[in-house]
C-alpha cells in the first residue's frame, strides 16, 4: 500500500487546535515510517481546488461559507485573494447560534434544521441587513434576534423567523458575490463549505448568476462539506509543483489565511 | 421622458445596470436598479428604495463638500432610475494597472485619494463601498479625482463607521492591487493629514483590523 503513495498531505490550518495537532502527529509518523515527503495544506485552498476539479470550473468567484468561514475569493497573481469576508462572525456560526435561540435541535445539524423549518415559514420580518462593500457583518443580526425574540414570538412563528433569517442572510451573501463578480469581471460562481449545502442559498445564487448570463457550479454535497479528499488533492497540486513541508517545519496553525498560500499551479 | 433616446449598456454592477444615454441633450448615464429576483420582494423593495434615495442625496452632499462627483440630473423613483452626468475618464483601478504602483506619482495619487475620503467623512458621509473601481479620474487626469457609486452610502458621525469604511477599502485595495501596501499606507497618511479626527479614526481602524478573522497573531 505505501508503495502506491507519493506523499502524505495533512491540514496545516485553519481550524481547531486539538484536531489539527492530532492529525499532524499521525502525518509525521506515517511520512517517516514510509519515507515519504510531507505536504502541509491550507483547509480553504483544499475546498477551492476540490470545487474546481469536481465542477470543472476554470476561474470562478468562490463563495466559501461554513461554520468558521465566510469569504468571497478570486484568483489573482498566484494567490487566492479574499475580496470580501465577514468582519465579525462567520455565517455558519451565526446560524448555529440562531438555532439555539429559537430552540432547534443539533441533530443532524442546526443549519439543516433551519433550512427545513424555513420551508414552512412565509411571514417576512425585516432583520438587520449589513453589507459593507464586499464585506458583510452578522453579529448585529444575531444580537437583534437574541434581544427581540420574545417580542417577535408574539407575531411570528419559529418557522417565520427561520424563513426571514435565510432570506436576509443569503441575500447578503449573494449580493457580495455579485459585487465581486462585477469588480473582478468574472462570470462563474462556485459555492463551497458546509453552508453551501443549503438549497435555498444555491437557488438564490443561481437566479443571480443567470440574470448576469453566468454559470453557477453545482457542488456535490459530499465534497461541499469537509472531506479528506480535498486535502489530498490540493496537497498533490502543491507536491507536483515542487512544494513539500520538512518534518521540522510541520507545524499547525489555527489562523492560516487563504491568501498566504502560493498558488503556483495556476496560470 | 427620454423615450426614443438610445441607451447603451455599459456595465452591470451588483446594484443595477448602467446605460449611456442623453439627458436633455447632455451626455448622461442612467443607473437602473431592477428588482432582484433572488431577493424576497419586501426586502428587495426596501433595499432598492433606500439605496436609490441615499445615492441621489449623498452624491449631492459630496459635491457640496467641494469634492467632484457626477452631477445628478434626475432621480426617477417610480422607475428606480438615477440620471447622472457621463464622466469621460477611467477608474483608478484601470489607471493603477497601467502605471508603476510604487512611483512617486502613484503614491501622490493615493495621498490625495486619502484626503478626499477624509473630506467626505468630515462631512459625515460614509461611502460604504470604497474600492478603486468606485473612484474615477476625470479625463484620465490624476489631479481630477471623482467619487462615484454612492448606493451603499449613509450619514454617520461615529468613528467606528469611518474606520470600517477605510477597512473595507484597505481589503478591496490590497486584493485588487497585490503588493501595493505602500500605496495604501500613503492613502492613510493623506487621510490622517486631512481628517478632523485622523488619530481617532486610525486608532479605531487598528481595532477593526484586529477583529478580522484568522489574522496572523504575529506582530
Amino acid at each position: 500500500m505505501p508503495d502506491q503513495l507519493d506523499c502524505i498531505c495533512y491540514t496545516k490550518g485553519p481550524g481547531m487546535g486539538a484536531p489539527l495537532l492530532s492529525v499532524a502527529i499521525v502525518a509525521r509518523v506515517l511520512c517517516q515510517l514510509w519515507k515519504l515527503p510531507l505536504v502541509g495544506v491550507n483547509h480553504c485552498v483544499g475546498h477551492i481546488e476540490m470545487g474546481r476539479v469536481v465542477c470543472n470550473s476554470k476561474d470562478p468567484i468562490i463563495l466559501y461559507v461554513s461554520g468558521g468561514n465566510t469569504q468571497v475569493i478570486a484568483y489573482s497573481m498566484s494567490r487566492y485573494r479574499i475580496f470580501g469576508e465577514t468582519i465579525d462572525i462567520a455565517v455558519g456560526n451565526m446560524l448555529d447560534r440562531f438555532a439555539r435561540v429559537v430552540g432547534l435541535s443539533n441533530d443532524p445539524s442546526p443549519g439543516y434544521n433551519i433550512e427545513q423549518l424555513a420551508k414552512k415559514g412565509n411571514k417576512f420580518v425585516h432583520l438587520p441587513y449589513i453589507v459593507k462593500g464586499m464585506d458583510v457583518s452578522f453579529s448585529g443580526l444575531l444580537s437583534f434576534i437574541e434581544k427581540q425574540k420574545d417580542v417577535l414570538k408574539d407575531t411570528h412563528t419559529a418557522a417565520d423567523l427561520c424563513f426571514s433569517l435565510q432570506e436576509t442572510v443569503f441575500s447578503m451573501l449573494v449580493e457580495i458575490t455579485e459585487r465581486a463578480m462585477a469588480h473582478c469581471n468574472i462570470n462563474e460562481v462556485l459555492i463551497v463549505g458546509g453552508v453551501g449545502c443549503n438549497e435555498r442559498l444555491q437557488e438564490m445564487m443561481k437566479i443571480m448568476v443567470e440574470e448576469r448570463g453566468g454559470k453557477l457550479h453545482h457542488m456535490d454535497e459530499r465534497y461541499c462539506i469537509d472531506n479528506g479528499c480535498m486535502i489530498a488533492y490540493a496537497g498533490l497540486l502543491q507536491f507536483m509543483n515542487g512544494f513539500t513541508t520538512p518534518v521540522s517545519e510541520s507545524t499547525v496553525t489555527q489562523r492560516f489565511r487563504t491568501d498566504e498560500v502560493l498558488v503556483n499551479w495556476r496560470e | 421622458m427620454n423615450e426614443g433616446t438610445k441607451e447603451e449598456l455599459i456595465s452591470q454592477g451588483a446594484e443595477g445596470r448602467v446605460y449611456r444615454t442623453q439627458f436633455q441633450s447632455k451626455d448622461a448615464i442612467v443607473k437602473e436598479r431592477f428588482s432582484k429576483k433572488y431577493r424576497h420582494p419586501e426586502l428587495d423593495a426596501k433595499i432598492t428604495r433606500s439605496r436609490l434615495n441615499s445615492e441621489g442625496r449623498n452624491i449631492e452632499k459630496c459635491r457640496q463638500l467641494g469634492l467632484d462627483s457626477p452631477a445628478v440630473f434626475l432621480v426617477d423613483k417610480h422607475n428606480s432610475r438615477l440620471y447622472m452626468e457621463y464622466i469621460e475618464g477611467c477608474t483608478v483601478k484601470e489607471h493603477l494597472r497601467l502605471v508603476d504602483t510604487n512611483s512617486a506619482e502613484a503614491l501622490d495619487l493615493a495621498l490625495r485619494i486619502g484626503k478626499a475620503i477624509a473630506t467626505l467623512h468630515d462631512g459625515n458621509i460614509i461611502h460604504g463601498d470604497l474600492t478603486t473601481s468606485n473612484i474615477m479620474l476625470r479625463e484620465r487626469d490624476v489631479q481630477k479625482i471623482v467619487m462615484i457609486d454612492f448606493g451603499l452610502s449613509y450619514i454617520s458621525t461615529s468613528l467606528e463607521d469611518r474606520a470600517v469604511d477605510l477597512y473595507v477599502m484597505e481589503r478591496a485595495f490590497l486584493s485588487t492591487h497585490p503588493n501595493s501596501e505602500e500605496l495604501f499606507s500613503s492613502l492613510l497618511t493623506g487621510y490622517v493629514q486631512q481628517s478632523k479626527n485622523g488619530k481617532g479614526v486610525s486608532d479605531r481602524l487598528n481595532q477593526v483590523r484586529a477583529r478580522g478573522r484568522k489574522k496572523s497573531m504575529l506582530g
